[in-house]
Order: C-alpha cells, then sequence, then structure tokens
C-alpha cells in the first residue's frame, strides 16, 4: 500500500509592491500600480505649472494619453516635512503622479491588513493597508486616496486653457522606461 | 454545597495611569505586554501614535491617559491590549499603562446619564471609587452605533 501523499498546500497570494521613501518615511505602493517612473530631471519641459491655491500640494502637471496627470507632492500629502524628491511615480488608472525621495527596493508581501478602525481620519483613503515586511510595519498606499474627485474637478478647473484644449487631442506615445 | 452565585459579579482589571487607578472589563482584555517597538507612520488621528507588532497582528497603539489625566505618560511600562467593539467588529486596541494590573471580581454600578461617554461604570474597591472605561466612548472609531458582542476577526484586505 502506498503511503497518502500530503495535502498540497494552497499556494500564498503574494504581491509585488515597491518600498520608496517620501521625506524619509518609508512606504509602500503595489508595482502593478505603478505604470512608470521618471527622474524628475528627466521631466524638464514636460510639465506645466499650475496654480490652484486651494490644493497646495500640486504645483504641476503633465500629459499622458492626451491628459492631464496631476503631479502631487507626497511630502505635503501626507504632511511631511519638505524634502527634495528625485523621482516621479505615474500611477496607473489614476490621473495622479507622486513625487518621492527615492526607491528603496522592490519586494513581495504576503499579507495586507485592513487599516485598524481606530485610524477614522483622512489615512483611511490614503492607504489600503498595513503590511509587517521584515519586523516592520509599512503603509500600502492607495493610488487612488491622493487626489479625491473634488481635487480633481478642481484642478482641471485650473489647468490653462491651452492644456484644456489638447485634453483631446491625439494620444501621445508613452514614456514608460 | 453550592454557594449562590452572584449575577451582577464581574471580573475587572484595573489600570494605572500616573496615580490614578481605572478599571476595563476582564473579558475585554487579552494580554498585558511589554514595552515594543512603536512603529509610526502619517496619519490624521491624534489619539493613535503608531502601531505595534504583537502575534502577528498589526495593532493600534492608543493613548488615553491624555484624556483620562491630562497628561501623556511620561514613565510607561506597558501595554494592555484590549478589544475595542466596533459595528459588527472587534479589534485590539493597545493602550500603554504605567504600572502592572490587578484582576478583581466585584459588582459594577451602571453608568448615569451625568457620566461621561467613557465611563460604563463605577465599582468600588480598597477604599477608592473607580471609574470602569466605555473603550468605544474613549478611543477613536468611525461614527458608529455600538453593535452587540461581535466576534473577533480582523478583517483582511486582499492583497
Amino acid at each position: 500500500m502506498r503511503p497518502a501523499l500530503p495535502a498540497k498546500q494552497p499556494a500564498a497570494r503574494t504581491e509585488q509592491i515597491i518600498l520608496f521613501r517620501v521625506s524619509g518615511q518609508l512606504f509602500a505602493v503595489s508595482s502593478a500600480s505603478v505604470q512608470e517612473v521618471r527622474s524628475v530631471d528627466s521631466l524638464g519641459g514636460a510639465t506645466t505649472e499650475l496654480s490652484q491655491p486651494g490644493l497646495r500640494k500640486v504645483r504641476h502637471v503633465l500629459r499622458r494619453a492626451g491628459k492631464p496627470v496631476y503631479v502631487v507632492n507626497g511630502a505635503m500629502h501626507f504632511g511631511l516635512p519638505a524634502a527634495p524628491a528625485t523621482l516621479i511615480f505615474v500611477l496607473r488608472r489614476t490621473r495622479t503622479a507622486l513625487l518621492i525621495d527615492g526607491i528603496e527596493k522592490m519586494t513581495t508581501m504576503s499579507r495586507l491588513q485592513a487599516l485598524p478602525k481606530a485610524f477614522c481620519h483622512e489615512e483611511r483613503q490614503w492607504y489600503r493597508g498595513l503590511t509587517s515586511l521584515e519586523q516592520s510595519v509599512v503603509p500600502v498606499v492607495a493610488p487612488e486616496g491622493f487626489l479625491s474627485e473634488e481635487e480633481l474637478a478642481l484642478l482641471d478647473a485650473a489647468l490653462p486653457q491651452d492644456e484644456m484644449s489638447e485634453s483631446g487631442a491625439s494620444e501621445e506615445a508613452e514614456w514608460t522606461q | 454545597m453550592t454557594l449562590p452565585m452572584d449575577s451582577d459579579t464581574q471580573s475587572f482589571v484595573l489600570l494605572r495611569l500616573g496615580e490614578r487607578r481605572f478599571a476595563l472589563a476582564a473579558k475585554n482584555i487579552a494580554e498585558l505586554v511589554a514595552p515594543t517597538r512603536v512603529f509610526r507612520f502619517p496619519h490624521q488621528t491624534p489619539e493613535i501614535e503608531g502601531v505595534i507588532l504583537r502575534r502577528g497582528r498589526i495593532v493600534p497603539v492608543c493613548d488615553v491617559a491624555e484624556r483620562l489625566i491630562g497628561k501623556s505618560l511620561k514613565s510607561r511600562r506597558l501595554y494592555l491590549i484590549a478589544l475595542r467593539r466596533y459595528a459588527g467588529q472587534a479589534e485590539w486596541i493597545a493602550l500603554p499603562v504605567t504600572g502592572e494590573c490587578e484582576l478583581i471580581t466585584t459588582e459594577m454600578s451602571p453608568a448615569s446619564d451625568a457620566d461621561s461617554p467613557h465611563v460604563a461604570g463605577w465599582l468600588s474597591h480598597a477604599g477608592d471609587v473607580i471609574e470602569v472605561l466605555n473603550l468605544a466612548g474613549l478611543t477613536p472609531g468611525p461614527t458608529e452605533l455600538l453593535a452587540p458582542a461581535a466576534p473577533l476577526e480582523a478583517e483582511e484586505a486582499r492583497p
């Protein structure tokens, strides 16, 4: 008689994430949410300055697929001290790009714990949850949490007229690197 | 011989914040743990100072001393891990306390309308009158109606 084979363990669900820093603070984002990573220097003239006094965390707009993408200062968004940003994440399925200090590393998370309910303010929009990595706890950002629908409407209204008229123009080639 | 059971008697954990003592229903307490690393990240809930890792769970640390005794704890020795009930769910929270805790069994006088929302009742012990804390009235959470006892099962977000 052959011994019974051990039951197969279901494969743990994992997700690839990028660990990055904003003003020295460590965050994570799903790598599937990041469409592009650009250096701030490489953007050069590709951004347009934007003035929306009610929303100081957004100072620039760039264009992707004929649509405006708003550049959010990560430090201001999270209420952290200002720090020089070197990279920009263009976030997939949003109209948001995020200024960050730099990338720490790519890794895998196997468990995402929902943000405890004791956190009951804006952070509930900021984060998908928390993950534990190497005996540390890292918040996992929600790409859609950087700009609300109301904020996007405000920013659209503040776009220069020539930017607005280009919104319907043919799609640009993507800069994915 | 069987002793008659007093149905009004409950177990409470007495905790110390500075010079004052408070009580929590023992059924809502998981454990008392030694100081451990608090992980901090940006958020907008001032009562929460960060999170700790405990038995694989991420537990928010809620300093209730400011509200109860008017100042934060300078010397914090332990964390009391307590159950905080929310509508339809319950989660652990860590309460920093000054020293050792004590388990007692006694009767509780229910709170009156004049008491603060964080007071669940009062008990008398060793010559002191001690507030029994209502965590739902003391610690932050979404605006809610307090639900009946819910099983402890932390929500898992989809990885």
